[in-house]
């Protein structure tokens, strides 16, 4: 297969409300920057891929058609994208097929959430119309299955608090998180108010607005970019049902099966071993484990036990999430982008603060919809 | 059903420059770099990709370009009668400007027809600012408005009205429900009993043998919900249940009350409380919530596959 590489990344200050921009102006903060970063002329894109979370959430039916000339794409092919919460996952992964198909050789992938137009927890508490009108808001959707988890593998409470410490730790060497947290501790985060139990308010992410890009190349434009690239050496996305009978909410299948496509197209025998940084999207803190687990990192309740031993800190066996991750910054639309330009970053040595020294190999990670959709890449300083 | 929501629109640079013209009586077109004037103004040139900043006054009287007729208006249209929707040129702009034209008659408009923007008599910087347009060669009547601070934002309602015609399987579930009733139909592949019944989502074939379940079952996991939100119907602290009803094999989300949310379990056994026969409707509401049985709770192992 053709060979494709991440030439550059930007993104935005992530903030609760960025009233400063228009929707168009957010697009093009992390596009202006993903360009530079690239080295990457206006004329050398070939296509631009835009990915958004639902249009509920800015009330825009179609923003891409409005959006088309702010994002460059007049005169250009435009796709957008639309996988809920994983949408940045598989946009950049729509581009890298674009490249790897021999379609294009440049490519503009951009997602975004202006979560501050509306109010994303309302817009996910639309009541379908047949079942009871129950309202348990956004998290408590997942609530119930991070009990789940807890109960399957007798997980020790602190758990889900000593990821949010790391995280919002990690997001305070990160410029562009929208929370930064240096002086979290792990009794802050289980003093602070249950929301949805067993998730507490620091332990959940905030609503941010903000956006992402990437431009991704094909192996001439790579080897023409005097800037180390991020060589994606494989995608995978896989689908489920929200609700079926016997579903594994806590290990779903379309996980696994993705992430067994992603290690075996990457030649990946041992993720633990061979991964040397993952962005996995976590927006619950107890996702940190229960996606380890799902990714196969470890075996079913041993997520726990790495999270637990401090490995998945900066500096540990795997640093997972040394941007902050989801947990400090999530524009829904462009949280799955974030995980993935944040892992070519790593590997190409472009993480500032939170660099993880020696990253070689990275993993991208993104999931949405009631853990239906999975989206993920490997991606390493070598083709 | 509805769907509302009064949205926001944070206008950044441009938009924000034009909506405050709008608000102090001026239209703002965006000179791009091959000279157009764009009405409304672009934010960004698509031709070079820069920013646009060249802002210039347009007149409030153009052109029907072209145009089409509205005989029943309809909620949130600039008019309640008869109006004409129109593509304007205004003077002194090269892009034309979709707005509503107040005219009698669908023999009075055409194109070619001459214009002119009728303001709002109070303006906040909002398109709505220009009311709509009427014939005129000449600019119409407006009223002062102090010149205030920039706009910056605008907001937008959204209401959205819908009709859902149910499905066989949605229908026959309702129709038990009105009846006091709870159903379930068998998936022929897999032999899975889905409540409410639907398009098997494991085999992709349709629902089959209809299958009576009881109106008890055992919560399979849960939340407390503590936190507060917008078109939030109980006062928090409340349990959200996953409830595997007896006879069925997958949950269905309810509100398990009538206990200390701090004591609900996994395994505890309940059953629905029916509200009084005199309000039961097709409809799901008629479960009001769930409540404890004092029976023993179930064991982990019997709903264990479905967490």
């Amino acid at each position: 297969m053709r060979r494709a590489a991440v030439l550059g990344t930007g993104q935005t200050h992530h903030r609760t409300r960025r009233t400063d921009v228009s929707m168009a102006g957010l697009c093009r903060e992390a596009i202006d920057r993903a360009m530079t970063d690239s080295g990457t002329d206006w004329s050398q894109i070939d296509a631009v891929v835009l990915g958004k979370a639902p249009d509920l959430f800015e009330g825009v039916m179609m923003p891409e058609l409005f959006l088309a000339d702010a994002i460059g794409a007049a005169g250009k092919p435009l796709l957008r994208v639309h996988t809920a919460g994983s949408v940045g996952g598989a946009t950049a992964i729509v581009a890298t097929s674009l490249i790897r198909a021999g379609v294009h050789r440049r490519v503009l992938a951009v997602a975004f959430e202006k979560q501050s137009e509306s109010n994303a927890m309302w817009a996910l508490s639309i009541q379908p119309p047949f079942t009871a009108p129950i309202g348990a808001g956004a998290g408590g959707y997942f609530a119930p299955h991070i009990r789940s988890y807890i109960r399957r593998f007798e997980a020790p409470d602190h758990i889900g608090a000593m990821v949010a410490v790391k995280d919002r730790q990690n997001g305070a060497l990160n410029p562009f998180a929208h929370l930064r947290q240096p002086d979290i501790t792990l009794d802050s985060v289980r003093e602070s108010r249950m929301l949805w139990d067993p998730i507490r308010y620091d332990e959940t992410c905030p609503s941010s607005d903000g956006a992402c890009a990437v431009v991704i190349g094909d192996e001439a434009a790579a080897n023409a970019s005097d800037r180390q690239v991020a060589w994606i050496k494989a995608t995978a996305m896989r689908t489920e049902p929200t609700f079926y009978s016997g579903k594994d909410h806590v290990n779903p299948r379309a996980g696994v099966e993705a992430a067994n496509a992603l290690w075996t197209a990457a030649g990946i025998k041992d993720p633990l071993d061979e991964i040397d940084v993952a962005e996995i999207y976590v927006p619950f803190s107890w996702f940190e484990p229960m996606w380890l687990e799902n990714l196969g990192f470890v075996g079913p309740g041993q997520g726990w036990k790495l999270t637990e031993s401090g490995e998945t800190r900066i500096g540990g066996r795997l640093p997972v999430n040394p941007s902050g991750g989801v947990l400090c910054s999530n524009p829904i639309g462009a949280s799955g982008l974030l995980r993935f330009a944040e892992s070519a970053m790593q590997v190409m040595g472009r993480a500032g603060e939170h660099q993880v020294a020696g990253a070689a190999t990275a993993l991208g990670h993104a999931y949405g919809g009631g853990s239906q959709f999975f989206s993920m890449w490997v991606v390493g300083q070598q083709p | 059903m509805s769907i509302a929501f009064d949205y926001t629109r944070s206008l950044g640079p441009v938009l924000s420059r034009f909506m405050t013209g709008l608000r102090d009586g001026r239209v703002l077109g965006g000179r791009t770099a091959d000279g157009r004037v764009h009405v409304p103004p672009l934010e960004f040139d698509p031709l070079t990709h820069e920013p646009v900043t060249d802002l210039v006054d347009v007149s409030p009287v153009g052109t029907v370009i072209s145009w089409t007729w509205v005989d029943q208006p309809l909620e949130g249209q600039p008019l309640s009668r008869p109006f004409a929707w129109a593509l304007i040129r205004l003077d002194g702009a090269d892009t034309a400007l979709l707005h509503a034209v107040d005219i009698q008659d669908q023999d009075q408009i055409r194109t070619g027809l001459r214009v002119r923007a009728k303001w709002s008599p109070s303006r906040i910087g909002h398109i709505n600012d220009i009311a709509c347009f009427e014939p005129g060669s000449t600019p119409g009547d407006i009223s002062d408005m102090s010149p205030g601070e920039p706009v910056k934002i605008m907001t937008t309602p959204i209401r959205l009205h819908y009709r859902h015609t149910t499905s066989d399987e949605e229908d026959r579930y309702l129709r038990a429900l009105a009846d006091g009733r709870l159903i379930g139909q068998r998936c022929p592949a897999c032999r899975k009993v889905y409540v409410p019944p639907r398009v098997c989502p494991a085999d992709g074939v349709a629902p089959g043998e209809v299958v009576d379940v009881a109106d008890r079952g055992t919560v399979t996991t849960f939340c407390v919900v503590n936190v507060p939100f917008a078109g939030q119907r109980l006062d928090p602290p409340y349990v959200v249940a996953q409830v595997l009803l007896d006879g069925a094999d997958i949950p269905i989300p309810h509100l398990v009350l009538g206990l200390d949310a701090g004591d609900v379990r996994m395994g505890m056994r309940v059953a629905a409380v029916w509200r009084d026969r005199s309000e039961w409707a097709a409809t799901p509401v008629n479960i009001a919530h769930f409540e404890p049985t004092g029976e023993p709770d179930a064991a982990y192992e019997s709903y264990a596959e479905h967490l």
